[in-house]
């Protein structure tokens, strides 16, 4: 007698489910899993195991945290204390009128100006924000998205002033449009003309930045938005087929841009579901790569993946308790195999973190990286009856999603009717419901309260940061050639018109010295704004 | 004649984080309420003559970019001017405790920050708004 028998006294709760609400076994063996179903070794298609065989023995996972606050001057500052205590590689956060390609002094900036990230209006605050650090070397990510070739022109043109040749240029753009109008709603411009200027980015890094990932198609937001994990997974993979769809169309081989097409997940606090997630994750784009667009190099069809602890799952009450939140998230992100780690600082749900904060956030990859022994093996929970049946439980469930998605024609006439949308919504009060009855028991939240909260120090954020960069940019704009500035923004408006490709117009603006909201404006000449219908 | 309380649920600033407006508009509205989302990125003028138009008791401010210094005033200023100071005005955000306070000084008459209860809110406002006789 093998089958698992239920246990004949009372259990805790009525029924037990993942966080994405998938039922969950008493206990599993062999008659849940599929023995006809391939797991594979790691390093071997579809990867579900790690996408190389020795994993973190060949190469660690980077450390990589998301920081920026704000004036350039001060991120910069940050970005050489965090390079010194050891951290591998360096992530942008810009703030919101960066993000939504307002200058520092647009009207629309007042109280924004770096609150949520730094402030970068122009080249000359890209120089001055990698100031001392040799972009030959550290690898960059930066998470931008509607603005994202503006951006990354800034970036390539830092990288030349440094003598670094664009084919050593290393790192990731965001670049991820299709989950701003699913989740986190950072848009511009409508779907189409974005996705043109994702497409041109795609195309001008296959052909010179043979090491720079154009794209980092993002979960992670989706997922903050208030999904579960398979919507995250199965919204996520689905974007990126929409972009691959749209390289093909422009001409480009599959196996000359999908290499460099890299993802960036949430580690959420079901430790189980997640790391199945991550299997899952690989699993699904090896074949769609293989099967679905007819890719012949492996590469193309290895899923590589960043990871960040879930903010949303960071709690204002007892903040200390999120470090071990963000302990449990990170070793589960360690255990599905990421490429690269963010662990978020305790104090987040309050503020940008504090020194002290992110220092004990990047001490915790360190510790699971250097003392628990977790990476000395890959995928040490493959061939685990549970974890297997997860995986194939969330990647069957992620392809009900892919498939119906398909159905409507593709990504963007699904989020034309707010179809990804209202399922993140519906997902997210019906979570927040299981929160209100206290069935979802949040630590300190909902329960084990504490009689009094102790208090944490926060990062201030310097109020004079709007001052010092309107004061910045009026500079600029008296000391620059103002003529070639018209001349490079009317040049960028004639390619934005036709089909050709913008980046090299976009490299000629940000070399004249021309704002993020110039060239932001120009484009919105030509594709117009962006507005979405909102439902509740 | 329709008495159920009208609320206006706003997302200022540029900030696109909708999650909790959006749970905020659902639960006040699965409560009886009339709830009026506005969308994203409203100015404190675009709020304030939503306001006027939908003629709500309550405006709902949802902000978690930390630019609520800047953007509260603005809407209670505007408020003033146009003598709608009855309307009650709620803020519910990443809102540091000094700040919470000096937004109740501006007459904001309640402020949530993580990991407020739906029901409290929804008690709030049943309990403050005043009911026509």
């Amino acid at each position: 007698m093998s089958k698992p028998a239920l246990p004949n006294k009372p259990t805790a709760k009525k029924s037990y489910r993942t966080l994405s609400g998938l039922p969950l076994e008493n206990v599993y063996g062999p008659e849940q899993t599929d023995p006809n179903r391939y797991v594979g070794m790691p390093g071997e298609f579809p990867y579900t195991r790690g996408i190389h065989d020795t994993m973190y023995r060949g190469k660690l996972w980077t450390m990589r945290q998301f920081s920026g606050f704000a004036t350039p001057e001060e991120t910069n500052a940050r970005y050489h204390y965090l390079l010194k205590n050891g951290q591998a590689g360096l992530s942008v956060a810009f703030d919101l009128p960066t993000l939504m390609g307002f200058d520092s002094d647009h009207p629309a900036s007042e109280g924004e100006v770096g609150k949520c990230g730094v402030a970068i209006s122009s080249l000359e605050d890209m120089e001055t924000l990698f100031r001392g650090i040799p972009l030959g070397e550290v690898t960059v990510s930066m998470t931008i998205n509607s603005p994202a070739p503006m951006i990354w022109a800034m970036y390539l043109a830092v990288a030349e002033q440094q003598g670094v040749p664009w084919s050593k240029v290393n790192g990731t753009l965001q670049n991820d449009i299709l989950k701003e109008y699913i989740a986190q709603k950072e848009y511009i411009y409508p779907p189409r003309p974005s996705m043109r200027l994702v497409t041109d980015t795609i195309e001008f890094g296959a052909k010179h930045t043979p090491k720079f990932n154009p794209i980092s198609i993002s979960g992670y937001h989706i997922r903050e938005a208030g999904s579960t994990a398979v919507q995250e997974l199965a919204f996520t993979l689905r974007d990126g087929m929409e972009y691959v769809d749209w390289a093909i169309e422009r001409g480009l081989p599959v196996d000359d841009f999908a290499p460099r097409l890299s993802f960036f997940f949430n580690a959420h606090s079901d430790f189980f579901e997640e790391i199945a997630k991550y299997r899952a994750a690989r699993r699904i784009w090896a074949f769609a790569m293989r099967d679905r667009y007819g890719a012949k190099e492996e590469r193309s069809m290895k899923l590589r993946f960043h990871a960040q602890t879930a903010g949303c799952s960071l709690t204002w009450q007892q903040p200390i308790n999120n470090v071990v939140r963000t302990a449990i998230q990170g070793l589960a992100a360690v255990l599905g195999g990421t490429q690269s780690l963010h662990t978020n600082s305790l104090d987040e749900a309050y503020a940008l973190p504090s020194e002290q904060a992110v220092t004990i956030a990047l001490r915790t990859q360190q510790i699971i990286a250097h003392e628990t022994g977790v990476p000395s093996v890959a995928d040490p929970f493959g061939g685990s009856y549970f974890i297997e049946q997860l995986t194939a439980q969330v990647e069957e469930a992620a392809n009900v999603y892919i498939r119906r998605i398909d159905e409507m024609g593709g990504m963007i006439p699904a989020i034309e009717r707010n179809y990804p949308q209202s399922e993140i919504a519906n997902a997210s009060f019906e979570y927040q419901q299981t929160v209100e009855t206290g069935e979802q028991i949040i630590v300190g939240v909902n329960q084990f309260i504490a009689a009094k909260e102790e208090q944490i120090d926060l990062l201030q954020i310097d109020e004079t940061a709007s001052e010092k960069q309107a004061a910045k940019l009026k500079s600029l704009r008296a000391r620059r050639d103002n003529a070639k500035v018209e001349k490079t923004l009317d040049a960028l408006k004639r390619a934005a018109e036709g089909t050709e490709n913008t980046m090299p117009y976009l490299m000629d603006c940000v070399k004249a010295y021309a704002t993020l909201g110039e060239m932001c404006d120009a484009l919105k000449g030509v594709f117009g704004t962006y507005t979405e219908t909102s439902v509740i | 004649m329709d008495n159920r309380i009208r609320v206006l649920v706003a997302k200022p600033g540029l900030d696109g984080h909708d999650r909790g407006a959006k749970i905020i508009a659902r639960a006040l509205r699965d409560a009886g309420m009339e709830v009026i989302y506005t969308g994203l990125r409203q100015t404190p003028d675009m709020i304030v003559s939503a306001a006027l138009q939908e003629d709500v008791q309550v405006i709902g401010l949802s902000i978690l970019s930390g630019a609520h210094n800047a953007i509260v005033p603005r809407v209670m200023n505007l408020l003033k001017e146009k003598q709608m100071t009855d309307v009650i005005v709620i803020v519910g955000g990443i809102v540091p405790d000094e700040d919470a306070a000096r937004l109740k000084q501006l007459g904001v008459a309640a402020v949530y920050q993580p990991g407020a209860s739906l029901d409290a809110i929804v008690e709030f406002i049943r309990s403050t708004v005043k009911q026509p006789a």
